[in-house]
């Protein structure tokens, strides 16, 4: 019960922030002009959260201990070199994925 | 009623948005599978996909369930994640002005996608462009909790191991600053993102990093613009 209320409250904030975001132009912006500093927040924060998401994914991987990071270092690599030779979003995170759990499953 | 009968709105919003079926089927059924897999109740990725609506959101939200974390990181992280959206609003406040009632549902269904499909002029031929919007931005909404239904239950009968799935989340971010690289020549709000957050993770640690990263980034964003201004 105690973990399906955590749960609960957990999306319920996520989505009352995500509506708000959504919602604010709409509210406070109208006909307004847009903050320039707001503007630059919108074009660089975009680029730089996905740098941190990209850490805060990898952020317990074993490094000093086995197997050291290598299926999430190997992984990681499928997926970019994958997504810079196709440029398909879907065929990336699948190749990657499947490398991943290949790796765990049957090697390390 | 005869101009109705001559609307061709919905089916070409439904042809409209069969791309982004394909990519809403496939990446919803990984985040249910991912729900799953957490051992998550069934209703948390549904739901989540139904109110949240927003995809790389919820893949992180799953990390913050798992990892216990507190309501003040979950209200954060949404707000610096989802940040862009505020700038799909502000191009669609004029074409959104005249929709009427639907108005509240296609603010809150604007995601990447359907922004993508929606913020252009050019309607599709016989179409009215608040019926084409409204139904471009259902569809794209269906196909992504449809996507994570069929995940959660595969999930409880796939006969297979499910062991690395988490890796889809990495895989997606990857993808997507990988994609944002390739798109522009100034990579410095890009490697400012992953330094401060290299930072931040040797200082605070894998589980309370997070916060202290998306200061430190804002931080280093708004200097270097003040540097910017300044040359």
């Amino acid at each position: 019960m105690n973990t399906q209320w955590y749960f609960l409250q957990m999306i319920l904030v996520s989505a009352a922030v995500t509506a708000m975001i959504r919602f604010l132009p709409f509210l406070a912006l109208r006909g307004r002009e847009t903050p320039p500093f707001i503007e630059y927040l919108g074009t660089v924060l975009p680029f730089a959260i996905m740098g941190m998401l990209v850490v805060y994914c990898l952020r317990e991987t074993p490094i000093l201990v086995s197997p050291h990071g290598i299926p999430e270092l190997c992984a990681v690599l499928v997926t970019a070199v994958l997504h810079i030779k196709k440029r398909s979003t879907l065929l990336s995170i699948l190749g990657g994925t499947l490398c991943y759990m290949f790796l765990i499953q049957l090697i390390f | 009623m005869a101009e109705r009968l001559q609307d061709r709105s919905v089916p070409a919003a439904l042809k409209a948005t069969i791309p982004v079926l394909s990519g809403y089927l496939v990446l919803g059924i990984g985040f249910g599978l991912l729900c799953q897999s957490s051992g998550f109740p069934w209703w948390t990725g549904v739901l989540m996909s139904l109110i949240i609506y927003g995809g790389s959101m919820q893949f992180v939200l799953v990390g913050l369930l798992t990892s216990g974390a507190s309501l003040i990181t979950a209200a954060l992280t949404t707000l610096m994640v989802q940040a862009r959206h505020l700038f799909y609003g502000i191009s669609m406040i004029d074409r959104y002005r005249e929709i009427g009632a639907v108005k509240p549902y296609v603010i809150f269904t604007l995601t990447d996608e359907t922004y993508a499909l929606v913020c252009t002029d050019e309607m599709p031929e016989q179409c009215d462009a608040n019926r084409y919007r409204f139904f471009v931005s259902l569809f794209d909404h269906i196909w992504w909790v449809g996507g994570t239904l069929i995940g959660v239950l595969l999930g409880q009968i796939i006969p297979f191991s499910t062991e690395g799935i988490e890796f889809s989340m990495t895989a997606l971010f990857v993808t997507v600053f990988v994609e944002q690289w390739l798109s522009t020549g100034d990579h410095i709000p890009a490697l400012t993102g992953v330094a401060a957050s290299l930072v931040s993770l040797a200082v605070f640690g894998p589980s309370r990093f997070l916060i202290p990263a998306m200061i430190l980034i804002t931080l280093l964003l708004s200097l270097l613009r003040r540097r910017e201004v300044q040359s």
